[in-house]
């Protein structure tokens, strides 16, 4: 079996009174793709934000290629090794790219900081290639860009670290369907390619199937089901995955109305 | 059955950057008394800006052609007082519904503001918006109408902008994308509400999606639209298995299913382009597997095939095996 590169165990986030987070274990091994699964205010974004480091844990462990990484890094240098084992790909690439960098300025940076030395711009080529951008794309600055061009840019930047795993935070929620299968089948190609490792936050049942093979579900800070992808989307045992999976739009299917008593209160 | 609204040749041209745009060419849809239409695209295809020309929402120094006529009368030439009064027959609900109320006012406020213009007392106008939020499902309306809305979450929020516009007793209801922001499971329960209480009252629908299963699964007619134009219009159900044009299936085809597991994704080269970006001919030419030169000659009208209309010249010709072409198509390019 591949080694396992991201292990959390018991892992909780309180904010106040609120358990937003709730004993969740999970394992990424080598080369596989995890989803979370779950709604608004389940947990699945703060347990992404807990492994990247942009919050601590209230309790429980993440170790990521066998290094513990639960507390906050001390240094730079910390902060960079970590940066090379795990890295984020956000929903939101206008925001999350530097308005005043060209693609190739954005992999140059971070190719310096996590390969050393000079790259003459050779890597980052590579990396522009390997997202499907051409070289006058990459001179571009992201305004002039598309939206999914732009996601390219992220997951290229995500990569130049060379990372294990890259969290893949609703990163094709926001793109058009046409583009969205570009995107996701670029994912697939990488993982082959790469041997990277994915950890998927999405809500999307069919975009959990497609680049994922295990998966768990959130709901309300805690795991309600685990297991391989395509068994708990033909077979969900729990209910509330019942529930999640009946609710997706397909051939025949007609909405229902049906009474919640947590729909009534107030925002997570 | 005469058409509730009636959208005959509508071309409309945006100020940006100070040139004038096309964002919507030569659009062309029926509604009709109690009939719900799936308006199915990506961004830019010109779905948002054909329902805010209907609600008469288009941004200032927009240029219109082509007609909107509701119930017989011209939309686009409607004085002050008249278009107050279309606006009670005419509702639209949005993707937001928190960037469409005032967030420092009560719900009850916010749902009675039109009632109170209208002469009804507070206690009368309370009470009938106490019982619209009972008709959207939620019970403790009378609590509701006292809270503010980031006392609510997104979920109830869309369910009171409903019962507000409920409260006008709207013939149309335009609805761009009200259940994209929210949860599947809330958007279900939300989709349902607004199902029956369409079958309930009658209202006609305008729906706005970029879920082509969404669409189908709510509406009775579905148009797609493309680069600002309708490339298709057909019975809702037929939409996914039987699609006309090849955009329809390709995009029916680049979907991810929820249901099969496969490797890779029959995915449209490309991104989708606006009215004003779009070449000469056919709008999808540069995107199609299905592309033959005359289809970059001059673009296609809009022609009725079996029970729908499609604006493809090969449309005919590839009539019941669209979907293999594209799967083929996409195979070779691959």
């Amino acid at each position: 079996m591949p080694d396992v590169v991201l292990e959390a165990r018991g892992l909780r986030k309180e904010y106040g009174e609120l358990v937003a987070v709730d004993d969740v274990d999970l394992e990424v091994r080598e080369g596989g793709s995890l989803a979370i699964v779950g709604e608004s205010g389940s947990g699945k974004t703060t347990i992404a934000k807990m492994i990247v480091g942009l919050t601590a844990p209230t309790a429980g462990s993440i170790v990521a290629c066998g290094r513990d990484r639960s507390a906050p890094s001390r240094s730079a240098r910390e902060r960079r090794r970590r940066g090379s084992e795990v890295q984020i790909v956000f929903q939101d690439p206008y925001s999350s790219l530097d308005p005043r960098q060209t693609a190739e300025q954005a992999l140059d940076e971070v190719l310096r900081l996590h390969r050393g030395g000079r790259q003459g711009g050779r890597a980052a080529r590579e990396l522009l290639d390997l997202v499907g951008l051409d070289e006058r794309q990459g001179r571009a600055l992201p305004r002039a860009l598309s939206g999914g061009q732009r996601q390219r840019i992220a997951i290229a930047r995500a990569l130049a670290a060379q990372p294990r795993v890259v969290i893949l935070d609703e990163s094709v929620a926001a793109l058009d369907v046409s583009i969205q299968a570009q995107i996701l089948n670029l994912l697939a190609d990488i993982r082959e390619e790469t041997g990277v490792s994915y950890v998927l936050i999405s809500h999307d049942l069919a975009v959990v199937r497609q680049i994922t093979d295990e998966a768990i579900v959130m709901h309300r800070g805690r795991v309600v089901e685990r297991g391989s992808t395509a068994q708990i989307l033909d077979a969900p045992q729990d209910e509330y995955t019942q529930l999640l999976r009946a609710s997706v739009p397909r051939p025949g299917w007609k909405p229902e109305r049906r009474r919640r008593p947590e729909d009534q209160g107030a925002p997570a | 059955m005469s058409a509730l609204l009636e959208i005959d040749g509508l071309t409309a041209r945006l100020q940006v950057e100070g040139e004038l745009r096309t964002v919507l060419h030569d659009v062309s849809l029926t509604i009709g008394a109690g009939e719900a239409l799936g308006l199915v695209g990506e961004s830019g295809s010109g779905k948002s800006m054909t329902a805010r020309a209907v609600g008469r929402l288009l941004p200032r120094g927009a240029q219109t052609s082509g007609a909107v006529r509701f119930d017989g009368r011209d939309v686009l030439t409607l004085g002050p007082a008249d278009l107050r009064r279309y606006r009670g027959e005419v509702a639209m609900i949005f993707q937001d519904p928190r960037a469409h109320v005032n967030p420092v006012r009560r719900i009850g406020d916010f749902m009675t503001e039109t009632l109170r213009l209208q002469g009804v007392t507070g206690a009368d106008a309370a009470k009938r918006a106490a019982g619209a939020l009972r008709d959207v499902g939620i019970d403790d309306g009378e609590r509701r109408l006292d809270q503010y809305p980031h006392e609510l979450s997104g979920g109830l929020l869309q369910r009171v902008m409903i019962a507000t516009m409920l409260l006008g007793e709207p013939r149309l209801v335009l609805a761009d994308e009200p259940t994209t922001a929210l949860d599947v499971t809330t958007q279900a329960e939300v989709m349902a509400i607004l199902d029956e209480l369409r079958h309930e009252r009658g209202m006609a629908l305008l729906f706005i999606t970029h879920d082509l299963e969404l669409a189908a699964a709510v509406c009775d007619r579905t148009a797609v639209m493309y680069a600002g134009q309708i490339v298709e219009t057909r019975a809702a159900s037929l939409l996914d298995r039987d699609p006309l044009h090849p955009y329809t299936a390709a995009l029916a085809a680049a979907r991810p299913d929820v249901a099969v597991s496969a490797r890779r994704l029959a995915a449209i080269p490309g991104r989708p382009v606006s009215a004003f970006e779009a070449p000469a001919g056919c709008a999808f030419a540069p995107r199609c597997v299905c592309v033959q030169e005359r289809c970059r000659e001059a673009r296609p009208p809009l022609d009725r095939l079996d029970d729908g209309q499609v604006r493809c010249r090969r449309a005919q010709e590839l009539r019941g095996r669209m979907a293999a072409a594209i799967r083929e198509g996409e195979a070779s390019r691959a």
